[in-house]
């Protein structure tokens, strides 16, 4: 599986919880048992990419973002 | 001047009666500060190994380094000596009696990194103290940049970064924002590229200014050079303020040996972000941050306690996480549901065991979800202060789940402030080995 160096990060006191993100991309993010997003580390691979973006454009909270790398 | 020797280096100013150095006083000790400061002072700093005395022990150079170059927006510097943790008291002592130590240090920074503003960020107890060596500076053309005073509040969470930023730009006091995406180094004071630094640690930059990198490294380790403050609870009969070389065995720090483990149930390294050791383990460490990590605690900010017998640990760790779970900023949904879930385990294992169904067992799960999903370290300081309790109370953890609470002595021993917060007036005493 080829991966990016692309990676999502939460902002957690934008994020509400809405788990909208999960839905739209259950292969990086789970909810964890009150509602927050967890995401799995490391790089997103290739074919999840656009995935991903449609996923950080959906957060109604912008709380999520698809970035190079964290810092 | 010629460089002076051995230790107490930042302690070797202090006059004994409690009193600020004045400016007068301070030159006296040290010799005047260099004229000017150029960028190539950054070097310096990168040879003498200096890391950061306010709890993440990051490189002094490389932060300086990292702080946006910008042609339209200069910098700001802020001396962060909002030292919210309850139990240490060395930069209250450092922003009460050698103020002149830390303004030095912080327009240091100024001059080197072209900064337009120095802010001294500070609980209000210091205010006339930081406030009057500044109008002395001012009154002999010391500086060639501004200096001003922001109040810190009363709030464990004040002197984190971002938060001390948003707390100066007047704007939710005392709580941090997400930096993820842009640090205060790009972004903080009034949308300045912003250096924080703690204190203590702007001290050690004015000494390394007169006297130099090789001059700092004659003291601690090579791979952890210098001198630190730490503030000792539990081992004289008040709290007191050493200055320690890096590197040296927490015991020898202390005066203890080996067979004085057994009367110390355990040692609190780091402060309530900090972690707990076994008594015989922490003598033996030497003190430095990478030693200190392996043993799943932090120097954090310097703070040591030692717990003695007779007072049962389990309370005193609830106490406290309480305290920290009351001292959250509220924004960050693992960090505010962990907390209250973690300090309802906490609290049942310290006074109602019976009712913890399930044991300890939920803890470790708690912990693994609070960790690095906060806006700030907040919840991953207290996950660390919890696992290590975990690890150096077990035999106490044992005795509460099989035979019920303790029922000796749960006087509080681990200071915890309780609104409004009392002991911020009086500047730990300093002692001077
Ligand atoms: C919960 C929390 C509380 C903190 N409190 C302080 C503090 O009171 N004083 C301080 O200097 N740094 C504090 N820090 C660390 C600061 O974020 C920052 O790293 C530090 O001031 C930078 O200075 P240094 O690099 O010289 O250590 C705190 C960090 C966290 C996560
Ligand atoms: S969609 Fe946005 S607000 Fe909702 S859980 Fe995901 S990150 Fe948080
Ligand atoms: S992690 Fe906790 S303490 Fe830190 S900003 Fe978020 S809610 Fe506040």
């Amino acid at each position: 599986m080829k991966r990016t160096a692309l990676t999502l990060i939460v902002d957690p006191i934008a994020c509400d919880g809405h788990g909208v993100c999960a839905e739209l991309l259950p292969e990086r993010i789970r909810l964890d048992r009150w509602g927050f997003p967890i995401i799995e580390a490391g790089g997103i691979p290739v074919k999840l990419v656009d995935h991903a973006r449609r996923a950080a454009e959906s957060c109604p909270r912008l709380a999520l973002s698809l970035v190079e790398r964290p810092l | 001047m010629a460089a002076p020797e051995g230790i107490p280096r930042l302690l070797a100013g202090l006059n004994g009666d409690g009193r600020a150095l004045s400016l007068d006083e301070h030159v006296n000790q040290w010799g005047p500060p260099p004229a000017s400061m150029s960028a190539s002072f950054i070097d310096e700093l990168d040879r003498s190994g200096l890391r950061g005395h306010g709890g993440a022990w990051f490189p002094v150079g490389a932060k300086w380094r990292s702080v946006r170059r910008s042609i339209t927006k200069r910098p700001i510097i802020v001396a962060n000596g909002a030292e919210g943790e309850p139990a240490s008291g060395k930069d209250r002592l450092l922003v009460h009696q050698l103020p002149h130590l830390v303004l030095d240090g912080a327009v240091m920074a100024a001059g080197a990194l072209g900064a337009s503003r120095v802010i001294v960020h500070v609980p209000g107890s210091a205010i006339p103290t930081v406030e009057s060596s500044i109008e002395e500076r001012r009154r002999f053309g010391v500086d060639s940049v501004d200096i001003e005073v922001v109040e810190a509040p009363d709030r464990f969470l004040a002197g984190q970064e971002s938060a001390a930023v948003n707390t100066i730009n007047n704007r939710n006091s005392a709580r941090p924002s997400f930096t993820g995406l842009t640090t205060v180094r790009d972004s903080g004071v009034g949308g300045r590229p912003t250096l924080v630094q703690n204190v203590e640690s702007l001290a050690h930059v004015a000494l390394i200014a007169r006297f130099g990198a090789d001059w700092f490294r004659r003291e601690g380790t090579p791979e952890s050079p210098g001198t630190a403050l730490l503030t000792v609870t539990g081992r004289w009969a008040e709290p007191q303020i050493i200055e320690i070389p890096l590197g040296i065995p927490l015991g020898h720090a202390l005066g203890l040996r080996q067979e004085d483990a057994r009367g110390i149930q355990g040692v609190l390294l780091g402060g309530y972000g900090g972690g707990w050791l076994t008594a015989a383990a922490a003598l033996d460490m030497p003190l430095t941050e990478d030693a200190a990590r392996q043993y799943g605690s932090s120097i954090g900010a310097g703070v040591v306690a030692l717990l003695p017998s007779g007072i049962c640990p389990l309370s005193e760790v609830s106490r406290v996480v309480t305290y920290l779970e009351g001292q959250g900023a509220g924004q960050c949904g693992p960090c505010v549901n962990g907390l209250a879930g973690l300090d309802l385990v906490m609290e049942k294992l310290a006074f109602r065991p019976s009712s913890l169904h399930g044991g300890v067992s939920t803890i470790p799960g708690l912990c693994d979800l609070v960790e690095g999903r906060g806006a700030c370290r907040h919840p991953d300081g207290v996950a660390r202060f919890i696992r290590s309790a975990l690890r150096v109370f077990a035999d106490h953890v044992e005795l509460h789940l099989s035979r019920g609470a303790c029922r000796g002595n749960t006087a509080p021993m681990l200071p915890v402030p309780t609104r409004p917060q009392s002991s911020q007036s009086s500047p730990l005493r300093p002692v001077v080995r």
